[in-house]
């Protein structure tokens, strides 16, 4: 996510890197850097040129005060601009009303109903509401049944008549249904539109007049030109939005329309879809967006998706076991349970510091672990809890059992040997600065 | 003019609805931006490089555009505003790759084999079943036989969605319901076709975001599938770009060409304020003509692209 753009600032930085001062001349070219991977990255023009703008401003000021070096600096106000403009403080979605109502709107193929889907997901089972979906599309085909087939793969109702053709009427009697059913959400799906068919505009905001939402969401694709910019500032005219979706962050766009949207309408930008299962969504956290466009990662994000699916209980058991450097292959099957537990695999490795860039091209799919699962579920309980006693004829043993290759079952074993070194010398935190230095990796990571 | 010609003219219009509603700001920009000025000064250049931008051309290809211009400025010394629209008419429309069917004829098929297949393909959202739903309306209009194969097996309800289409159409549809193997529905999809002699295929194939090299090499299996079916088929390989994509559609022309060797390119969805000018440099960089513009949402919104038509909309000027 935002990989490319963090790319053009690493370039754009390089430029300033073993220079003492910044000066005019100096910051002009980075900052003609800055500008161009902004319009590269689907910026607004002018949203683009002023951001630099302001950047100068504030590198120029500050100069004087500090003594830190200027890439350094530069690197610090983009973060904290690209953070601003992308608007402060994450904000929650409004579920206020019982049925809470929320209305969906957008271009065609920006992903409503898949989000529609996706948000009744995670209302159901993050928020325990009981959420209700209704079919407002009355034009596409076949996008009353779309919704039904996501409504049946994550267990939620679907409202939906395909003999009425009015989506005021539709979302009206859909309230109606569920005040009556006990439904405390209703999403309403509806049929994209262009901003310029007036007709079309005319009949989403008469449904929003009907039915008075708590929350209307704008949903715009991440891949989304300068034309975002328009879009985004005409339904905000016919809608006066809440809050922005933007969705296709799994691509490799560099989602500059995200910045666009937030800068034109200052309306927050409240969820991300990032991919085409019912758990591919996430809040929107401008300040991690910001830091992952500047290759800092996204560690927070990261934290708060182990954590919740964390077992704590295990967790203390397993660090007693690394520190006593008695970890074994059952655990470490379980540890990549964990991982399959809290999602994407290559999702998480792109919010590690650093890693963005090297997985931007492998293709790591959940299946990742699946060599490795085969070959550990292929040992006995003795040979996981003591790898040591795998000898040739085990490992020849395991390897049939796995339909593995003996190099795969040795790599394999090899690989856990040095996890475990690496894990032991962890727990340890005196040896925490030595482990950091070894490991080179890190070192792009920006230092304040 | 005469190349309007080729466009009859409701359809001519509907063209006009779409692209001028925001691209004829580009032609009052830039009239402002030389009025009472007698040659291009840089204050002109940097105007136009706003205009070119704010459209998605880029700035690689805007760079380019205006190199190109500075050169013949350079060479020239003089340029007024009458000058300076056809010059950059010229440059623009000299980047897009010939349409070889940008001719008077409109859906009109290739000489060759039959069935003359061709897959549709792109990331998720752009239009693709509609596209093809509006190809099959054409071709069957244009008096040619038609079969649909529904390979997107995978988005919700997406069968049912083209299965409205060939019906709507009137053209025979082959599926094997959601879930299917995708190559295995193509395959089907045109043995019935040569049993039927069909003139065209349309193969529809799941939207998928061009990073995902599982998804993509999917997309390979299933052309090299149909070439066992009727060798050489995949005849056209039509990837669909939404009109309001970004930058990012160049790196889908990369990914997808790879995967599939990609041979022309559908607009989609500007009859709205995008301006789809990201085309050009991907006509430019790879070599690949656009050949189907989508401006509306009924069966015959979509229209043979004539890069002529899409340059002059850009610059043309405001109906009274």
């Amino acid at each position: 996510m935002f990989d490319n753009l963090t790319e053009k600032f690493d370039r754009a930085f390089k430029v300033l890197k073993g220079q003492g001062q910044i000066t005019e001349v100096n910051v002009a070219e980075t900052l003609k850097e800055v500008r161009r991977a902004l319009l590269d990255a689907d910026v607004n023009y002018k949203i683009a040129k002023d951001f630099t703008n302001d950047i100068k401003e504030k590198a120029l000021g500050r100069d004087v005060l500090t003594a830190v070096k200027p890439g350094q600096l530069l690197v610090k106000i983009t973060q904290e601009e690209l953070t601003a403009l992308m608007g402060g403080q994450h904000e929650e979605i409004n579920l206020t009303g019982n049925p809470a109502v929320i209305l969906m709107s957008g271009l065609q193929g920006s992903g409503k109903t898949t989000f529609s889907g996706k948000l009744a997901n995670y209302l159901k089972n993050k928020k325990g509401k009981k959420p209700l979906l209704a079919a407002c599309d009355v034009y596409r085909p076949a996008a009353i049944d779309q919704l039904h087939v996501v409504g049946d793969q994550i267990g939620v109702e679907v409202f939906s008549d395909k003999d009425d053709k009015d989506p005021v009427s539709i979302s009206t009697r859909a309230i109606q249904h569920a005040k009556s059913n006990g439904f405390n959400v209703v999403i309403i799906d509806t049929a994209g539109r262009l901003a310029v068919d007036e007709q079309m505009m005319n009949e989403i905001a008469a449904v929003k007049t009907a039915i008075s939402p708590s929350e209307t969401l704008f949903v715009v694709d991440a891949m989304t030109g300068q034309d975002a910019v328009n879009t985004a500032k005409a339904f905000n005219e016919r809608l006066d939005f809440d809050g922005v979706v933007l969705t296709k962050l799994d691509g490799d766009t560099r989602g500059g329309a995200a910045i666009s949207v937030k800068s034109v309408v200052n309306k927050p930008i409240k969820f991300i879809g990032t991919g085409e299962k019912m758990e591919a969504m996430d809040l929107f956290y401008p300040e991690r967006m910001a830091d992952r466009i500047l290759g800092m990662g996204d560690v927070v994000s990261l934290v708060e998706r182990a954590q919740e699916n964390y077992d704590e209980e295990k967790a203390k058991k397993l660090q007693r076991k690394i520190a006593k450097n008695e970890f074994n292959f059952d655990d470490f099957l379980d540890q990549i349970q964990q991982i399959k537990k809290m999602g994407n695999v290559k999702d998480l490795m792109g919010m590690i510091p650093g890693m963005g860039k090297a997985v931007k091209n492998l293709d790591i799919d959940d299946d990742a672990f699946k060599g490795i699962e085969a070959i550990i579920r292929s040992m006995t309980p003795q040979e996981r809890e003591n790898h040591k006693i795998i000898n040739g004829s085990r490992r020849k043993r395991i390897a049939r059992g796995s339909g593995s290759e003996v190099q795969d079952v040795n790599r394999l074993i090899k690989q856990f040997e040095e996890t475990r070194k690496v894990m032991q010398l962890m727990s340890n935190k005196k040896n925490m600065a030595s482990l950091m230095s070894q490991m080179g990796g890190m070192k792009g990571m920006p230092k304040f | 003019m005469g190349i309007f010609n080729f466009f009859s003219r409701d359809k001519k219009e509907k063209l006009d609805e779409g692209l001028e509603k925001t691209k004829t700001g580009i032609f009052s920009k830039l009239t402002k931006a030389v009025a009472g000025k007698s040659k291009v000064d840089d204050d002109v250049l940097d105007s136009l490089e706003e205009i070119l931008i704010t459209a998605d051309v880029g700035v690689n290809t805007t760079l380019k555009i205006i190199e190109r211009i500075e050169a013949r400025v350079a060479r020239d010394k003089y340029l007024g505003t009458e000058e300076l629209n056809t010059l950059l008419k010229e440059e623009i429309a000299g980047l897009l790759e010939e349409n070889n069917s940008g001719t008077a004829t409109e859906f009109t098929l290739p000489e060759g084999q039959r069935p003359h297949v061709i897959m549709v393909v792109g990331v998720n959202g752009v239009g693709k079943t509609t596209t093809i739903g509006k190809l099959a309306y054409q071709f069957k209009k244009a008096g040619k036989s038609v079969v649909l194969g529904a390979s997107d097996t995978f988005r919700a309800a997406a069968v049912d969605q083209l299965r409205i289409w060939s019906e709507r159409a009137g053209v025979p549809i082959v599926d094997q319901g959601m879930g299917a193997d995708p190559a295995s529905v193509a395959f089907d999809t045109l043995q019935s076709a040569v049993r039927q002699n069909a003139d065209v295929v349309l193969i529809d194939t799941a939207g998928r975001l061009h990073n995902k090299v599982n998804l993509m090499n999917e997309l390979s299996k299933i052309r090299r599938v149909m070439d066992k079916v009727v060798p050489g088929a995949p005849h056209e390989v039509l990837l669909v770009l939404d009109g309001s994509t970004g930058q990012n559609a160049i790196e889908q022309a990369r990914q997808f060409t790879k995967a599939t060797e990609v041979t022309a390119m559908a607009l989609t969805k500007i009859d709205g304020t995008a301006k789809g000018g990201v085309v050009i440099g991907i006509s430019d960089e790879f070599k690949i003509p656009v050949k189907y513009i989508g401006v509306g949402e009924g069966a015959e919104h979509l229209q043979v692209f004539n890069k002529f038509e899409f340059v002059d909309s850009l610059f043309s000027k405001e109906k009274v």
